[in-house]
């Protein structure tokens, strides 16, 4: 019983060791349009629709809709504000791609370095279905 | 049918194997470059970040004279590591200015007491918006900038020991 006691805690220790931030963060307050939504709900659907689909560069695996890092923040506060200025959520899309490249954007687009990903799928199910169509001839 | 096709798939399936294998053991690259490189530095005028040093705008950079771009943060841990580095390139002769990201004035004037300022400028990015505009993905990057305010090379995380020799060539190289 005892053993088991300090076997909690020293679980207990460790976690807290987990809990505490393990990278440095910033002090600053989070940029003004990071978490406050656009008053006008129109602007702040094309907001959010377009920001659900770039990438968080210090949290590549995220959307910037869904990270906290304080970098999504600001990338966040850039698309509402450019959003409450009347520009083209796919102009501010092609403005993040001109300086971080195509992998900041997670609606893929067919480049020079992306056709292959929508020609090879085509090109197996093409061929499947010729493979297909000559064995049902073969039997039929 | 020859025989022989009978093991095209499975000849593919190990082709496909081998080449997931050889990405598997692959180091993930996890740095997003830069694609300003070759391209004009943004307009942009930031206000001081620190007292004893003046601020940063673009006409800063049209002198003619090649100058490092530092982009730092006072929070950031690398920052602190390559500091000796900054300094060795800064003892070289070389003009190092930076953007402070999200940073404050009394943050920043801590963090140069305590690891050294080799700063000629620094301006206050608070929005990250120069770090934005610039293809910056993180803290600490160094971009080269020549004298007409073009970027010419981003080097993304801290500098090291090694790369002080590399970033003077690609300094001599754009002068």
């Amino acid at each position: 019983m005892m053993a088991i006691l300090r076997m909690l805690g020293i679980l207990a220790a460790l976690s807290i060791l987990f809990v505490l931030p393990s990278r440095a963060q910033d002090s600053l307050p989070p940029a003004p349009f990071a978490y406050t939504q656009l008053s006008d709900p129109e602007q702040e659907a094309k907001a959010q629709a377009l920001m659900e689909t770039l990438r968080c560069l210090k949290c590549q695996s995220q959307s910037i809709a869904d990270s906290d890092a304080p970098m999504a923040g600001d990338m966040r506060h850039q698309v509402r504000t450019r959003i409450a200025a009347g520009e083209d959520p796919e102009a501010i899309r092609a403005w993040l791609v001109d300086r971080y490249g195509d992998y900041v954007s997670y609606a893929p687009v067919v480049s020079e370095t992306t056709w292959p990903l929508f020609v090879i799928p085509l090109l197996i199910v093409l061929l499947a279905g010729i493979v297909l169509w000559r064995r049902m001839r073969a039997r039929g | 049918m020859k025989r022989w096709t009978l093991w095209v798939p499975l000849a593919l399936f190990a082709l496909f194997c081998a080449f997931a294998g050889w990405q598997l053991s692959r180091p993930k690259d996890e740095f997003v470059e830069s694609t300003m490189i070759g391209k004009a530095l943004p307009e942009f005028d930031l206000r001081a970040a620190t007292a004893d040093r003046p601020a940063l705008a673009t006409r800063d950079f049209l002198d003619g004279k090649p100058r490092l771009l530092n982009v730092f943060a006072s929070w950031c841990v690398p920052c602190a590591a390559e500091a000796p580095q900054l300094e060795a390139l800064r003892r070289r002769g070389v003009d190092i200015v930076a953007v402070a990201i999200r940073d404050r004035p009394d943050d920043v004037a801590a963090f140069l007491a305590r690891y050294g300022n080799p700063y000629s400028r620094i301006g206050a990015d608070d929005l990250s918006e120069v770090q934005l505009e610039i293809g910056s993905s993180g803290v600490p990057e160094t971009f080269v900038i020549d004298g007409k305010g073009i970027i010419r090379y981003q080097h993304i995380g801290d500098i090291r020991p090694g790369d002080v020799s590399m970033l003077l060539t690609k300094l001599e190289d754009v002068r």
